[in-house]
């Protein structure tokens, strides 16, 4: 089973905290990491490729630096790494990252399933995912929280997932090739392997140019993006609250009178 | 496009290197310096400095000029997501916000509904406000599928061309209006919490959280059409019912191809179990570590039940297996916005904050006082969660005669 697995690297917000004089971000330290839903995304195409043999491919558009972040997905048990980089694709709205991800997965060559995460934590935007899937005209199953089957051999090969919703979940059915993206709940990331990490040291990254892609030079990077960022500002801070204090019973007393009349 | 330094007027004060969400300025020799790998012009660091000294070439509103074609464009759409045959509420809220924008540029506003047997429910859009709604009824379109119903609203759009596309940011909204962007080159703006119209251009400013809502950004789309956003559900506020308003729906019929699902559909599982969905709620309590254990976690359902509302967790609680993952808020959860949230023995790590920072009012209840969540605290309780919910729950039983 040949499966792609697309990454992002993006700043760890865990570190990411609001100076309280000048309203900015404060930045200093902020370390950069995979984006926490595509560990579950690595995590799942290792285990799938250890059932059904294969290889995981980890595709990541982005700056050089983000070939950390591939490293540390071999050094999780993927097998080939590329790095999709090139000032043209700076500025890449979902739009033009989605295309641009597809053409160089086109390059890469014939796979029988992608897995993204459902959303990166920067943007928030879960849009790339299935942009990736409707640039190459293949089925989705989104928001997959367990892979129950995958059949590889005959007429039909498919695969069988649950589809977590707002209400649970559905249980969606799809032929290969096809895109999912993964939610947490679907496994628990391993921690890498002295093995792997020896690999990941020593492994060559494969970088894919824009020159190397067979696209519209017209859609990449910011000219290919249909939206524009016109104003970033930081939103006022909450105000500040209140503390009640009190017996148990005092306090209990205060919040029902200050909520009653809030409750639909 | 391209973003750089005036050097005569940078003074090396620092702020943008502050502001950078990237890391990509520093400041050598005083000089700002942008390491053009890590851009991602994001323009954070151009609003932040005094002096003007970082200039991004690029589109601003009144510099486009408007290629004819866009004009051909008009209408404001809702696409009214509905489950089990019945409208989402968060179509109203979207109906509501689309009327004042329709209003605002002078055109009509129009509700689509796919589904089977929806017609009566397209009736109740009309009496939400819209103008018209196109409808297409179908066996085939009964529940969502990603293929059939992209399909058939790309076919809609560019058959009737409207100007602006909305559109709930809920697992369906989000599968769906992904798809049907890259199909007709529009732009997209994921997860709006702000919508407005720059009437001169005529264009949708669309204001969105990034970063887990540290920064707002406001995004245009100038050179494409339709414009479409998914927009956070319990935002906006819901169009009111008026069931004298008049409309008209306009049947739409397609053929096997655009009603074909590679996908299939085997079965719908609902887990709902004590409580209601967490993105629908408009009162959620929610439990921490804290806790200490899954049986402790009936007090916080306790006072969910008296309340209408529904149970969250932080992420220690689902991890520790107290409560399952569809009731995780935060970044690798929920994000959720209900009237009322209470937290019981969270701390309020930023991961959790991020889930649930934009409710409109939050109780914290913790007896650690310096635990971070008292500071997005609208009413902070220091104090034992074994005592105060139990009480809690008593009197809002008595205030509600429940
Ligand atoms: C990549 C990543 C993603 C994450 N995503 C999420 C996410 O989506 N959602 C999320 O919630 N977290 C997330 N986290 C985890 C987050 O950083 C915190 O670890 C987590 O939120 C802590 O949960 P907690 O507040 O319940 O536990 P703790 O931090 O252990 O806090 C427990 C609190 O309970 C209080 N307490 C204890 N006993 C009592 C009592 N008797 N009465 C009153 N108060 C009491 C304590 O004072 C303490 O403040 C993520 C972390 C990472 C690294
Ligand atoms: N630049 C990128 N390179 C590779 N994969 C990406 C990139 N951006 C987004 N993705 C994938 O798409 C998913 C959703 O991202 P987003 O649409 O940005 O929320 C992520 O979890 C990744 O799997």
């Amino acid at each position: 089973m040949n499966i792609i697995v697309c990454i992002k690297q993006v700043p760890d917000t865990t570190n990411v905290r609001i100076d309280p004089e000048t309203n900015t971000l404060i930045r200093a330290g902020v370390q950069s990491i995979i984006n926490p839903f595509d560990a579950y995304a690595i995590e799942e195409g290792v285990r799938l490729k250890e059932k059904f043999g294969g290889t995981v491919t980890i595709v990541t558009m982005g700056p050089p630096q983000a070939e950390e972040a591939l490293r540390e997905a071999i050094s999780l048990g993927a097998d080939e790494a590329v790095l999709v980089s090139d000032r043209a694709f700076a500025g890449s709205d979902t739009w033009a990252t989605s295309y641009t991800l597809s053409k160089a997965i086109q390059k890469i060559g014939q796979f029988d399933l992608i897995i993204c995460g459902k959303q990166a934590i920067d943007g928030d935007t879960a849009q790339v995912g299935p942009g990736i899937s409707a640039h190459l005209d293949i089925p989705q199953i989104t928001y997959v929280k367990k892979i129950e089957d995958v059949k590889l051999d005959g007429a039909h090969r498919h695969m069988r997932a649950e589809k977590m919703t707002e209400e649970g979940y559905e249980i969606i059915e799809s032929p290969l090739p096809c895109l999912i993206t993964v939610v947490k709940e679907i496994n628990e990331p391993r921690l890498p392997s002295l093995k792997g990490k020896m690999r990941a040291k020593k492994i060559e990254i494969k970088k894919i140019l824009a020159k190397d892609l067979d696209v519209d030079p017209g859609l990449l990077g910011l000219n290919g993006s249909p939206t524009k960022v016109v104003r970033i500002f930081t939103p006022p801070p909450r105000k500040g609250g209140q503390m009640l204090e009190g017996e148990a019973k005092e306090i209990c007393g205060k919040l029902v009178e200050l909520l009653k009349c809030e409750i639909p | 496009m391209s973003i750089k330094v005036i050097t005569e007027k940078c003074t090396g004060c620092k702020l943008c290197v502050r502001v950078c969400p990237f890391g990509a300025i520093e400041v050598v020799n005083k000089k700002a310096v942008i390491n053009l790998d890590k851009c991602t012009l994001c323009g954070a660091c151009i609003e932040s400095c005094k002096f003007s000294a970082i200039v991004l070439t690029k589109l601003s509103p009144s510099d486009i000029d408007f290629p004819k074609k866009l004009d051909a464009y008009k209408d404001v759409w809702v696409f009214c997501e509905q489950k089990k045959g019945a409208v989402q509420s968060v179509a109203y809220e979207l109906l509501g916000k689309g009327r004042e924008l329709a209003d605002q540029l002078g055109v009509d506003l129009c509700g689509v509904l796919l589904g089977e047997n929806v017609k009566t429910e397209a009736q109740k859009v009309i009496h939400r406000g819209a103008n018209k709604v196109y409808l297409v009824d179908a066996p085939e379109l009964k529940n969502y599928q990603d293929e059939p119903y992209s399909k058939v609203l790309v076919k809609l759009i560019k058959e009737h061309k409207p100007e602006i596309v909305l559109c709930g940011a809920t697992s369906i909204g989000r599968s769906l209006i992904s798809r049907v962007a890259i199909g007709i080159h529009a732009g997209l703006t994921a997860d709006c919490t702000g919508l407005d119209i720059d009437r001169k251009e005529r264009l949708l400013l669309q204001t969105r959280p990034a970063f887990g809502g540290n920064i707002m950004a406001t995004i245009i789309c100038p050179n494409h059409r339709p414009q479409m956003s998914t927009v956070r559900h319990k935002v906006m506020k819901e169009a009111e019912e008026n069931k004298h308003h008049k409309g008209q729906i306009i049947e739409k019929k397609y053929g096997k191809e655009e009603y074909f699902s590679r996908t299939k559909l085997l079965d719908i599982v609902e887990e709902i179990e004590e409580t209601v969905n967490l993105t629908e709620a408009d009162i959620i309590v929610s439990g921490g570590r804290g806790m200490q254990n899954p049986e402790n976690f009936k007090l916080v359902e306790d006072l969910a039940k008296v309340l209408g509302g529904a149970v969250g967790a932080s992420r220690a609680a689902v991890d520790s297996g107290w409560k399952t993952y569809s009731h995780q808020v935060g970044q690798t959860g929920k994000t959720v916005c209900p009237k009322i949230y209470i937290a019981c023995g969270i701390s309020g790590q930023i991961q959790h904050l991020v889930g649930m920072q934009s409710s409109e009012i939050i109780v914290a209840i913790n007896k650690d006082p310096h635990a971070p969540i008292f500071t997005v605290a609208t009413y902070g309780i220091v104090g034992d969660l074994f005592e105060i919910l139990p009480e809690l729950t008593k009197r809002f039983k008595e205030v509600l005669k429940k």
